[in-house]
């Protein structure tokens, strides 16, 4: 069956604990690679005339610019600083001139917008050198690395773009044994990491040591997937040429999906899971992408921030795929220019991977820190055979596939039914998204997007419930206040009667006058509650 | 005879134990106050708006758990609210009367406010600041959108504005196929035959 | 471009209900084949007139509910209506076979809400319906034409469609003439008489291979474990089911028969004559597995199995019936929404135990 064909379970456990095999995540699909692109080295891509640098191309807090409109900037020039501690700043990704600072659409599938930096591209592409490169890495500080990570505006190249320096930390309660470096690349069409280790292997290994120094690991390991031999034999003639990488091994995984998730590649190499909302680190674990692992490098022994990224352009629908070195903030419109694209009529734009991506509304949005791939699909490429939902036949193949072992038909129908504490009961929140359950289901139901409906609705009720608490609270301070106001105001009246010594009759009869006024006023007060 | 008093006897006994049981465990058990209330009042949004006719959440929550009010008064709750409450209370669903608004936020247009406190007061959950004299704003985090500092202001300088929607915030709303937005119909056809 | 907000993943492995349902159709034609071996054109007769009754009523019920009718080329009503059409004996009449398609689709599915919210196995559920409304017609089984003398030609059209269409009284037959016990049947009668089981079987005349290749009495499509096993390895092999069901239901009968076989042989009949005999490999393979009213989860599926099992050995022995395999399916098919709830798989990153 095609992409279906799924290892038994318990003949797996079996094969296992006989150690006939290594460790193997349960579920998974195959689907088809269309790694077209595998045989074609990075080309440059030519800087366009204008970039556009969103302000947030990571998880985290968005940036404040630090530039106005007009201002020259020099490639790798900090443009924007990080307001908070998950952040990392922006640079500029070639010299040029500062001509807006506005809202422009990011790659975003709502199609919503973050204010962006808009620079105009000089063509003299003049570096900024004012980070000095550090070639004895060796003999600094983690601080100093790590402060050298951040200001490089490093974030996960992978895709997840969360920020890089926060995972190089050396915590003492959680001291790291292992750095992973995730070579596996199991998303269909995507070659930018294949490429980047065959054609930067030194700088990958090399980035590989400034992390074990970092964190203080004893071990490495760099997996790849089997689909990749060629890759795999470029990173271990580069292990091989260098003599202080021992303890540094290069692991060969079949060919699965997902068997690049995070939590999966863990188990895979070594047989731990994470635990339920803990990190790699607390099982002594870290990992990091390749690219990331090459940008390490730039930035630590190059001393350049990060202004330039590895992007595949592929897809059914272009002729002309191919692998693209981009500077950050190109419009993708550009890039598909290049692979001479400019006719989208029933194009479906992807950025990242089929699996994972996300669809973009439209092609005139930038590249950024988390542009692993660019996919021109066509309907039937996508699947568009599948897009009527039928009722869930039970068949159990969704289960199947999860890599986390969650039952997706029950939570699906549980998201659908706005029944999120029960979602929530059958672990919603452990779902990675990685859409193996959506692509073996017969009935075509959108399981993925049921439960990030989900989750989205989850965050939603917390929040309204964290601010219409914050409201009772104030609307009771508000009534409380009144209260005391005027029980206040009626304490003052009593001493007032009492201070005051028995009056003659006429001043007795001027009296009343106020006193009537003092007692109608509360009065009228709680009539018009 | 006998069989039939004993019968007597034995249930007449039972019916004894049972209800000193049930006295002492209405003793023991007893909870102060109506804890329906508060179940009621901590699902609504605290908007304290008024909009149900009722001067405040916790008023509507007394009305509801005394079944004097229907469910479905609340406007900013909106349906979500409502079956919560339907459900809590053990009653059918009831279509809502008014369309809840998008979320809104008040705004003083500060150039032409004269400083007289009137919205201050308004508010039921002291979201606008300032003192007489002096001009006054919106603490837009603590605005609640219950519209009820618009009436008062004497040269009508407020408005109801949208609120933004934030990125941050965007969540994926259900998928556009057909079984999905069935289950929505459904509900609603359910609610307005109740 | 079109501004469906439809979320990752952008890519599908081409599965379909359609084709599932179509498999599992494949994988019946050995039996049905070997039901027109034995049965001649009766079996024909009552399966194309099961498919087509299911076919029918499930366009009416599709339209009538507003759905769109084109649903019902899903293969899943002429699935149904082979199944049921396996598990009736030869001789039933055309009206209880139209009406046992009715109910299966109507009662069985449609009721629920159309594919995929049934509880129970619409095929089991009608057969059940109609064993208990007409015991007399449903527990008459025709001599099959592998019979050494068999009592009327099956492989002639015009019988057959006399005996489907009008009854036996118009070829001046009666049931008992027509007829022969199924070998389950037959021992369960002789034991009230105080015959033990061997004895009973040696004047049946059974013979395990015999049993094996389905050259015996019974429902028309039960009796080749053979071609039946066929059937399931194919399904096995294209994924379809899985093998907790099938081999813990199996294995479990096997297990108490086995025991109890070992207790007291003259009561209790062997395993191999448990294996072969009645429906259990037809309703292993093929009903317990049914996806919608079967556990979705590994450990569900197995404590599934194993209540099919216990009930269809516990029924066959000691209850009213001489076939327990359908109603232990359907009493279990009860219990899978607890089932499933309560045997999820272990979640990664969380420990074993799970509080519900």
């Amino acid at each position: 069956m095609k992409g279906g064909i799924i290892m038994p379970a318990m003949l797996r456990k079996i094969a296992q604990r006989l150690g006939m095999l290594q460790h193997s995540f349960t579920g998974g699909i195959h689907p088809d690679m269309h790694k077209v692109t595998a045989e074609m080295p990075i080309e440059d891509c030519a800087i366009g005339s204008l970039l556009v640098l969103p302000m947030k191309q990571h998880i985290g807090d968005i940036c404040v610019p630090l530039v106005a409109v007009g201002d020259r900037v020099l490639r790798g020039q900090k443009i924007a600083r990080s307001e908070g501690y998950l952040s990392v700043p922006v640079h500029a990704s070639t010299s040029g001139h500062v001509v807006k600072i506005e809202e422009h659409a990011i790659a975003h599938p709502s199609g919503m917008g973050l204010p962006s930096i808009f620079i105009e591209p000089d063509g003299l592409d003049e570096r900024d050198e004012s980070l000095i490169p550090i070639l004895d890495w060796e003999n600094r500080e983690a601080t100093e690395l790590r402060e050298r990570a951040r200001t490089c505006g490093l974030a996960g190249l992978g895709g997840a773009v969360f920020p890089t320096f926060i995972k190089l930390v050396q915590d003492k309660r959680f001291p790291v044994e292992t750095v992973i470096l995730n070579g596996i690349e199991c998303e269909p069409w995507l070659t930018n990491d294949h490429r980047l280790m065959l054609e930067h292997a030194a700088e990958v290994l090399e980035g590989m040591g400034i992390i074990k120094h970092m964190v203080g690991a004893e071990s490495g390991i760099i997996a790849i997937e089997d689909n990749k031999p060629d890759a795999a034999a470029a990173i271990q003639q580069a292990l091989d040429d260098r003599d202080d990488m021992d303890g540094v091994s290069v692991v060969v995984l079949p060919t699965r999906y997902p068997q690049g998730s995070e939590k999966q590649l863990i188990y895979t190499l070594t047989g731990l899971e994470v635990p339920a909302g803990k990190l790699p680190m607390h099982i002594g674990v870290l990992c990091q992408n390749v690219a990331t692992s090459k940008a390490l490098y730039d930035a630590v022994v190059l001393g350049q921030p990060l202004t330039e990224r590895i992007v595949t352009v592929s897809g059914d629908a272009l002729a002309k795929p191919a692998n693209l070195r981009v500077r950050l903030g190109t419009l993708m419109r550009s890039l598909f220019a290049r692979q001479e694209l400019e006719d989208f009529t029933d194009i479906q734009i992807i950025h990242g991977g089929p699996m994972m991506g996300e669809r973009m509304k439209q092609p005139d949005v930038p590249v950024v820190k988390a542009s692993t791939g660019l996919l021109a699909m066509s309907a039937e490429a996508m699947g568009a055979a599948h897009t009527v939902e039928q009722a869930c036949i039970r068949c159990g193949h969704c289960s199947e596939a999860c890599p986390i072992s969650l039952v997706p038909n029950l939570l699906a129908d549980q998201c659908r039914s706005e029944q999120f504490e029960k979602a929530e009961q059958y672990d919603l929140f452990d779902c990675i998204e990685c859409g193996a359950c959506s692509y073996v289901c017969p009935s075509n139901i959108p399981l993925v997007h049921y439960f990030r409906y989900g989750k989205g609705q989850v965050a939603l009720q917390r929040r309204e419930q964290v601010f219409a608490e914050a409201s009772r609270k104030r609307s009771e301070a508000h009534e409380n206040r009144l209260l005391r106001e005027k029980e206040e105001k009626a304490a003052r009246r009593s001493r007032v009667r009492k201070t005051h010594a028995p009056k003659t009759d006429e001043a007795k009869a001027d009296e009343t006058k106020p006193e009537k006024k003092a007692a109608a006023e509360p009065a009228a007060v709680e009539e018009s509650k | 005879m006998t069989g039939l008093l004993y019968a007597l006897a034995s249930f007449g006994a039972f019916a004894l134990v049972s209800g000193i049981i049930l006295a002492i465990a209405q003793k023991v058990f007893h909870i102060d106050g109506d804890p329906m209330v508060d179940k009621i009042d901590a699902l609504l949004p605290q908007t304290q708006c008024g909009q149900c006719g009722y001067p405040g959440c916790k008023p509507y929550s007394e009305a509801v758990a005394s079944s004097q009010a229907e469910v479905n008064h609340c406007v900013p709750g909106g349906e979500r609210v409502m079956l919560q409450i339907a459900d809590l209370m053990g009653v059918e669903p009831k279509e809502l009367e008014a369309e809840a608004a998008a979320p809104m936020l008040a705004f003083v247009r500060e150039d032409e406010c004269i400083g007289c406190t009137l919205c201050i007061k308004a508010c039921p959950v002291d979201a606008i600041i300032g003192a007489p004299k002096q001009y006054h704003t919106v603490v837009a985090d603590h605005c609640t959108g219950c519209t009820l500092c618009v009436e008062p202001c004497p040269v009508d300088c407020i408005d109801m504005l949208v609120k933004p929607e934030l990125i941050e915030h965007w969540s994926w709303p259900l998928p556009e196929t057909k079984r999905a937005q069935q289950g929505h119909e459904r509900r609603d056809h359910h609610a307005s035959h109740a | 471009m079109p501004l469906i907000m439809l979320s990752s993943p952008h890519a599908h492995g081409g599965d379909s209900v359609r084709v599932i349902m179509l498999t599992v159709i494949l994988a019946l034609l050995p039996a049905a084949g070997v039901s027109v071996y034995l049965f001649g054109w009766m079996a024909f007769l009552l399966i194309v007139t099961c498919i087509v009754a299911a076919l029918l009523t499930e366009a009416v019920c599709l339209k009538w509910m507003g759905r769109p009718v084109a649903t019902v080329l899903d293969n899943s009503a002429a699935l149904t209506g082979l199944f049921l059409a396996l598990t009736l004996p030869a001789a039933t009449p055309w009206w209880m076979a139209v009406l046992g398609s009715v109910l299966a689709i109507v009662l069985g599915k449609q009721v629920y809400g159309g594919l995929g919210y049934n509880i129970f196995n619409p095929a089991l559920s009608a057969r059940v319906i109609l064993l208990i409304s007409f015991p007399l017609q449903m527990t008459t089984f025709i001599m099959p034409m592998s019979a050494l003398e068999p009592a009327i030609n099956l492989y002639d059209f015009s019988i057959c469609a006399t005996l489907f269409f009008i009854g036996p009284e118009a070829l001046n037959l009666g049931f008992d003439a027509i007829s022969m016990a199924s070998p389950l049947g037959h021992i369960k009668t002789e034991w009230t008489v105080g015959v033990p089981v061997a004895e009973a079987l040696a004047a049946y005349q059974y013979s395990y291979l015999d049993a094996f290749l389905g050259l015996e009495s019974g429902s028309i499509g039960e009796t080749s474990a053979l071609a039946l096993l066929i059937g399931g390895i194919f399904l096995l092999a294209r994924h379809s089911i899985t093998w907790h069901i099938p081999i813990t239901y199996i294995v479990t009968v096997l297990v108490l028969a086995g025991l109890f076989n070992a207790l007291n042989p003259d009561q209790y009949a062997s395993p191999m004559f448990h294996l072969f005999a009645g429906g259990l490999i037809l309703c292993a393979f093929f009903m317990a597995t049914d996806p919608v009213s079967s556990p979705v989860t590994p450990m569900g599926q197995i404590i599934f199995g194993l209540g099919c099992g216990i009930l269809t050995w516990s029924i066959r022995t000691w209850g009213g019936y001489p076939e327990g395999a359908m109603f232990a399916v359907v009493l279990m098919n009860c219990a899978v929404p607890l089932i499933d709830h309560y045997f999820r798989p272990r979640v990664y990153g969380h420990s074993a135990r799970r509080e519900s």
